[in-house]
């Protein structure tokens, strides 16, 4: 492939009715693409798990997916509040949402957890105050 | 299974679908997402108690065929709306959750682990 594609998509803070819209939006261009169905999933997966996490936690961001060749790079970007501890952000039950989330269906510490294990890689970049920027890649 | 054959069973009523013969061969019951997207692999059917649109993006994120709502919970037109656009199907019951998954596992429809072996 010689040219990076990318995608880029905003995503609403605000309502979390819409909260995954970006993902689809992956899903069905990668599928357009002729991506096999488990990178797709891979790749579906990390994301809207990183779209509803900047609903709940960040007031939304950005999100750009961009198609390399051998992999796939997703890259969130918020101006939330930051991860004050990421060690203890990435255990898998350990959570900061609030108990409406979790009458949504979301907020069961499983996020953070989730982008890494549909991942081949993942960084996490964040300030207390200033945000947070997850890259993750998934090869194929 | 097929999707009518579920829909029967647990005496449903089909919001949407438009392939009820479509074959289905496991299933998973959750009220968190979270959960979903965590542990299930390659499971068509979803039974669940939460009604958001989440739901129907989890469904679709996770590749599968067939919603199932417990306890009489009706979805909104939207989210009926979103799935039809997904091709998955909806189907509404008001067994509990814990019944309907029951009924279905006793007449054949396997869970996460049995698959993978």
């Amino acid at each position: 492939m010689a040219d990076a594609l990318t995608f880029h998509y905003e995503v609403d803070g605000g309502n979390f009715t819409s909260a995954g819209q970006a993902s689809v939006q992956v899903k069905k261009n990668l599928r357009q693409l002729g991506f096999d169905p488990e990178t797709i999933r891979r790749v579906s997966i990390a994301m809207y798990e990183g779209e509803i996490n900047m609903v709940i936690h960040a007031g939304g961001g950005v999100a750009d997916v961009t198609v390399e060749d051998g992999c796939i790079r997703i890259v969130l970007t918020d101006h939330g509040p930051g991860i004050a501890d990421i060690d203890k952000a990435m255990e898998e039950g350990f959570s900061t949402a609030r108990d409406n989330i979790r009458s949504l269906g979301f907020g069961a510490g499983m996020g953070l957890p989730n982008m890494k294990r549909y991942t081949d890689e993942m960084q996490i970049d964040s300030a207390v105050g200033v945000g947070t920027t997850i890259t993750m890649k998934v090869n194929y | 299974m097929t999707i009518n054959e579920i829909k029967t069973l647990l005496d449903a009523q089909m919001l949407c679908g438009d392939d009820p013969d479509c074959e289905i061969q496991s299933a998973c019951g959750s009220d968190m997402m979270s959960d979903v997207l965590a542990y299930v692999k390659h499971q068509a059917v979803l039974l669940t108690g939460l009604v958001n649109p989440q739901v129907i993006r989890t469904a679709e994120m996770m590749d599968m065929r067939c919603i199932v709502f417990v306890r009489s919970k009706q979805p909104s037109p939207a989210m009926v709306e979103l799935a039809c656009e997904s091709g998955i199907a909806v189907l509404a019951t008001s067994k509990r959750m814990y019944e309907a998954c029951g009924i279905l596992y006793a007449n054949g429809l396997k869970g996460n682990g049995e698959l993978d072996g």
